[in-house]
């Protein structure tokens, strides 16, 4: 029988070697699926798995659902193209250069949002965000700056058609991979912690002495800079922004379905869910060019998973596993098991949650390799 | 300059009383069953493509049509709740609810532009074309008799929730739904039927945006965000509150409409949300803080 330590030690090795297979794959990709078609489907896909990621490492973990990203998202979109207009940037890698800035650009966007949106909770947070993402939507078509519905072009990179779609494809991925450690670390870490203990019970958290306002604003702004930076990317890629795709409503729902498909406040839920829905859309377009069939099968998919899995692929399927270890090794596994705190919390964050000292954690055995709480 | 004011501020009171209509539906399914129904706006165009083929195609006229399209918004709503809002889970209800009903909006918006594809049509009859003079101004007909309609379905609204003994159990509901369980009320069938009468009326909402604005598949995301964000000012669960906001709002467009441009009038109307949520976030109506949970 092994040791709790050595079990853990293997677990996170084959974890490690897990990330990096799927690393390995992701790059070499392109290599082995040369077809434009395909690469392109693979950007796509990238920038959604980055942005879901990114509305997950908020949303999932603080429990407010805001659907008002696409606000940063275009708002990267736009930076890019207007700062390539404006510093008469004429395309190639020159262009990547200017992602960060989108970042920057939508960080700087998401503190005056959340400063307002944040005062509020649960519905109305929803709701404001959905108005505050109508007023930028409204401004893109109507400002002087983003040259209303006409759109502003992307700068027109001159590489070879069969490679076109690599670049945008790597870039894209490394947003992705950030962001995949970004919503990774938040979530081993003390911040992390205060979010979900905001998640759990907010006003506990904050008579526990935990700073609900800065850590809901610092977490809401962080989450907008991936985004933006994927806006950006795809706005290059597409060539032309206009205000009713770059602010596009269906954007922000996106992000929200593949999070809730995959497993909200998972750090690999969201990179599942979008990873299975958007190459369904971008097939769909593609195959049928029919947008409305699209919405009918998307929606009727997206309702079938929610009643059968509303917890989401990733904890469903966590549970199950768990569960049938337990019966395999007996008693022993008590510790593993499923959490009695519920939700998405697995057992070994609840160990050292703030409000989840109550959770499943507290029956875990403690020693060298008790709850897992790494801060920092 | 100043019959333009009044004719901003009689537009607004009017559209407004088909906003608060549309509203109610929202407001009072949210208090009764914690439910948001994002599919509210794509109902609304729904209830308007309904009016839309009867009117064409059938020449039934639009309000005789109300008689056949609210009954068939009061199955879709009833089936709608069977299917998806009863298999809900406790925890996360309102979470859930956004994405599902969400999910519910996008099939019938795919399905409507699948029908109808994607041309703005817009519903006729000779009230909306004839005007009459009032004021100093021309008044569509039927912004009178929208209006007229929306507060006769108001009234009856008011009569089934507060003069009936099934209006008792769904103010019961709404009030406490444990407590109204314990005391003999049948909750979800109570849920079912609130669910089917909060989007029966988009019918007539639909019947009369269908009539005062041009509309395809894609109208609903427009409708929705205006409905939440007057639900919102209101107080979520309040329907007084949506009937004040829903006028307050609408007049503030119309205003914004004449007095500066229309192009800014419908950021007025978000921006005057935000506003007033920075100030009280509980909505101008609402008294408590949108249920303490």
């Amino acid at each position: 029988m092994e040791e709790p330590w050595q079990q853990e030690r293997r677990a996170r090795g084959a974890w490690a070697a897990g990330v990096a297979a799927l690393l390995a794959i992701a790059i070499a990709f392109p290599w082995v699926f040369t077809n434009p078609t395909t690469t392109s489907i693979g950007v796509f896909t990238l920038i959604y798995m980055a942005a879901a990621t990114a509305w997950n490492s908020f949303a999932g973990y603080s429990g407010y659902i805001p659907l008002g990203h696409a606000v940063f998202f275009g708002s990267g979109a736009y930076t890019l193209v207007i700062a390539a207009q404006d510093l008469h940037i004429r395309g190639g890698y020159t262009v990547f250069a200017l992602v960060p800035l989108a970042g920057a650009v939508a960080v700087a966007v998401a503190v005056p949002f959340g400063l307002v949106a944040l005062r509020t909770r649960r519905h109305t947070f929803v709701v404001i965000t959905i108005a505050i993402f109508f007023i930028f939507q409204l401004m893109a078509f109507n400002l002087g700056i983003t040259q209303g519905s006409s759109g502003i072009p992307a700068p027109t990179p001159t590489w070879p058609a069969a490679t076109f779609n690599d670049r945008f494809y790597y870039v894209a991925l490394a947003i992705l991979v950030v962001a995949a450690a970004f919503s990774w670390g938040i979530r081993r870490s003390r911040f992390g912690l205060q979010l979900l203990a905001i998640r759990d019970d907010e006003d506990r958290a904050l008579s526990l002495g935990v700073r609900v306002s800065r850590v809901k604003l610092t977490a809401f702004a962080l989450s907008a800079l991936p985004v933006g930076m994927v806006g950006a990317v795809w706005a290059y890629f597409i060539g032309q922004v206009y205000p009713q795709f770059a602010f596009d409503p269906l954007f922000d729902i996106s992000v929200a379905l593949m999070a809730f498909l995959g497993g909200l406040g998972t750090v690999s839920g969201p990179l599942l869910g979008a990873l299975i829905l958007e190459p369904l859309q971008q097939y769909f377009t593609l195959q049928f060019s029919s947008n409305a069939l699209y919405l009918v099968v998307y929606g009727a998919l997206f309702l079938v998973v929610i009643l059968l899995l509303p917890r989401g692929i990733i904890p469903t399927v966590r549970d199950r596993v768990a569960s049938w270890r337990e019966r395999r090794s007996g008693s022993t596994a008590l510790a593993s098991g499923p959490d009695a705190a519920g939700g998405v919390l697995s057992s070994e964050m609840a160990g050292g949650g703030v409000a989840g000292a109550a959770g499943g954690g507290a029956v875990s055995p403690p020693g060298p390799s008790g709850p897992a709480v790494r801060r920092g | 300059m100043g019959g333009a004011v009044a004719k901003a501020v009689v537009d607004g009171v009017l559209t407004g009383g088909v906003y608060a209509l549309m509203a109610a539906g929202l407001t009072l399914i949210f208090g009764v069953m914690d439910i948001i129904n994002i599919a509210q706006g794509i109902l609304v165009v729904l209830g308007a493509y309904l009016s839309y083929v009867l009117s064409q195609d059938l020449g039934i006229g639009l309000f005789l049509g109300l008689l056949i399209t609210i009954p068939s918004l009061f199955v879709i709503g009833v089936a709608v709740e069977w299917a998806f809002m009863r298999r809900l889970q406790e925890r996360e209800r309102t979470a859930l609810s956004i994405l599902v009903t969400y999910g519910v909006a996008i099939v019938i918006e795919g399905i409507l532009e699948l029908i109808f594809g994607p041309n703005y049509v817009q519903l006729r009859a000779w009230y909306v074309n004839q005007s009459f003079h009032v004021l100093g101004f021309y008044l569509p007909y039927i912004y009178v008799f929208g209006f007229a309609l929306a507060v006769f379905l108001l009234g009856v609204l008011y009569l089934i929730l507060y003069r009936s003994r099934f209006g008792r159990s769904v103010r019961a509901s709404l009030q406490d739904r444990a407590a109204a369980r314990l005391v003999g009320v049948n909750v979800e069938r109570v849920s079912t039927i609130t669910f089917g009468i909060g989007i029966a009326v988009t019918a007539a909402g639909g019947m009369v945006f269908g009539a005062t604005n041009a509309f395809n598949a894609n109208s609903g995301y427009d409708l929705i965000s205006r409905l939440l964000t007057i639900v919102i000012l209101g107080g979520l669960g309040s329907i007084g509150g949506a009937l004040g906001a829903a006028v307050f709002m609408t007049v503030i467009e119309g205003l914004v409409a004449v007095l500066w441009s229309p192009v800014w009038a419908t950021l007025v109307f978000y921006a005057a949300l935000v506003l007033v949520l920075v100030i009280k976030p509980v909505g101008i109506f609402g008294q408590r803080a949108a249920r303490a949970q």
